[in-house]
């Protein structure tokens, strides 16, 4: 396979003409979805002329910022404890797999009684959604650093501080993106299933007016914009744990 | 050491309780209720008869939705992998696929499939499939080349390899994904009941939430937790002992 970049492509792009052909030839009705390209029409038309958009845009965009960084930092430190203490681990491991069984935005009418309706209860809403993933990878992180890294440090003589950041931290740092991809998907869906329920303004909000009004050419270019967003930082994110992993793991 | 796991569990259990107890003087009946009225409240919501029609239909979609997500996933999963390059060229759209928020799908999905068991059975699914598919495929990915060309030097037939060597070297790994997709699913089912139907647990949650009955909502939540960590640990014994075997 000489380049599957292409390949790819090529199957992108017939699945969404075939989505195109389906639509406009009515197999598909156009209650239920609008044609790809007016997806798109109906995404620039909101971003060159509708009022609310910038500004709802902007703050679900900041809201899921704040959110991702308020579960990689505190995740990470919290993960660090945790994986100091092995009795504290063994029995905490149960809860952090079941963690993401359960839709913890049960909880969102909750936060709002104690942090009213606002970016406050949507940025913890996100951020108690990104945490655990970030503490397990961290765990899983920790754990994977060959031990031979270790002696090779206490050979060289590194004071605890060098070894941490010269040795542990790169090495750890593969499995740390892969939490930071998790956190960044949670806290996403934290934030937007937030703005469904109860919000003032964001994209999910606008998403659930849309539907409600059968205005489905603005709710399809609403989630075009949503999973452009999500697949950008994605494929950032991917393309530096490829490095990592290349530099790490030269096969 | 048996004994000492156990006295760390209790101890734990203790902790969180005495977190929620807190956490409710902190902030007030109005956002929590405390752990000993939760866990009454649950049993009064589980005496009543409407409760058991509503988790009967959430285990029915449950159950559908593994099976679509479990099976679909596998099977996408051992043939892509199986594949070096299909891997190549589809594993990247089976991630990003993975890593959208699939909650913004949901009006999609009822436009699709209306009100009802269906759309939770496909919420809940798309869910579930892709991790137990991208498991699958890295497990398969993963068998040592090694292992196929001893397998190859000493003509093994096309069966026997399947059976003790493919098999054994990639189920824990795929044995992970199912227990990861089985969470999801999970998940996913519940949401699905959340906005698209009308009946099921994530039903009573979304209304519960709708109406701001705190002690409903913290004892659905209370109960969802349970049975997921139950059938977690369940599912992370299952696996500890395929890895061990496996060694």
């Amino acid at each position: 396979m000489k380049h599957p970049g292409w390949w790819r492509l090529a199957i992108v792009g017939g699945a969404v003409l075939a989505l195109e052909i389906a639509c406009r030839s009515g197999l598909i009705d156009r209650v239920t979805m609008v044609p790809p390209s007016q997806m798109v029409v109906a995404l620039v038309h909101m971003m060159s002329g509708t009022p609310w958009f910038w500004s709802d845009a902007g703050a679900t965009f900041r809201n899921i910022g704040a959110a991702i960084v308020l579960s990689i930092v505190p995740g990470f430190l919290i993960g660090l404890m945790v994986h100091a203490l092995p009795r504290l681990r063994a029995v905490l491991n149960p809860v952090l797999f079941s963690y993401y069984s359960v839709p913890t935005f049960v909880f969102y009418p909750l936060l709002i009684v104690i942090f009213g309706i606002g970016p406050a209860s949507l940025i913890v809403m996100g951020a108690m959604f990104g945490i655990v993933a970030m503490i397990s990878a961290t765990l899983v992180s920790i754990d994977r650093i060959p031990r031979v890294y270790g002696k090779a440090a206490r050979v060289m003589r590194l004071s605890p501080w060098q070894t941490a950041l010269r040795v542990q931290l790169p090495a750890a740092t593969p499995h740390l993106i892969t939490g930071i991809k998790l956190a960044v998907a949670y806290s996403v869906i934290g934030v937007i299933a937030g703005e469904f329920i109860i919000s003032t303004a964001g994209l999910g909000r606008r998403l659930t007016l849309s539907y409600n009004g059968f205005d489905t050419a603005t709710m399809y270019g609403l989630m075009l914009l949503i999973f452009i967003a999500v697949a950008i930082v994605n494929t950032v994110l991917q393309g530096w744990e490829t490095r990592v992993h290349r530099r790490w793991y030269r096969l | 050491m048996k004994g000492q796991r156990w006295t760390d569990y209790a101890i734990l259990l203790l902790a969180i309780v005495g977190l929620w107890q807190a956490a409710y003087y902190l902030a007030g009946p109005e956002a929590i209720t405390p752990p000993l009225a939760t866990v009454r409240h649950l049993a009064v919501l589980m005496d009543g008869a409407r409760f058991w029609e509503h988790a009967r239909a959430s285990g029915v979609a449950f159950l559908y939705a593994c099976m679509v997500a479990l099976a679909g996933g596998l099977v996408l999963g051992i043939a892509i992998g199986a594949s070096p390059g299909a891997h190549q060229i589809l594993t990247p759209i089976l991630s990003t696929l993975y890593s959208i928020p699939k909650i913004m799908l949901y009006p999609v999905i009822l436009l699709v499939f209306g009100l009802g068991l269906s759309a939770k059975v496909a919420f809940g699914a798309m869910h579930g499939f892709f991790p137990v598919a991208l498991f699958a495929i890295g497990a398969i990915r993963n068998i040592p080349p090694v292992l196929l060309r001893s397998a190859r030097v000493m003509h093994v037939a096309r069966l026997d390899l399947v059976r003790h060597i493919l098999l054994p070297a990639a189920l824990p790994e795929i044995v992970t994904g199912l227990r990861i997709g089985f969470a999801t699913t999970f998940l996913g089912t519940l949401m699905g009941e959340m906005f698209a139907s009308s009946e099921g647990l994530g039903f009573m949650m979304i209304r519960a939430m709708d109406i701001h009955n705190v002690p409903d909502i913290m004892a659905l939540t209370l109960l969802a937790f349970v049975v997921a960590t139950a059938a977690n640990t369940f599912l992370l014994a299952v696996e500890k002992r395929v890895h061990a075997h496996g060694r």
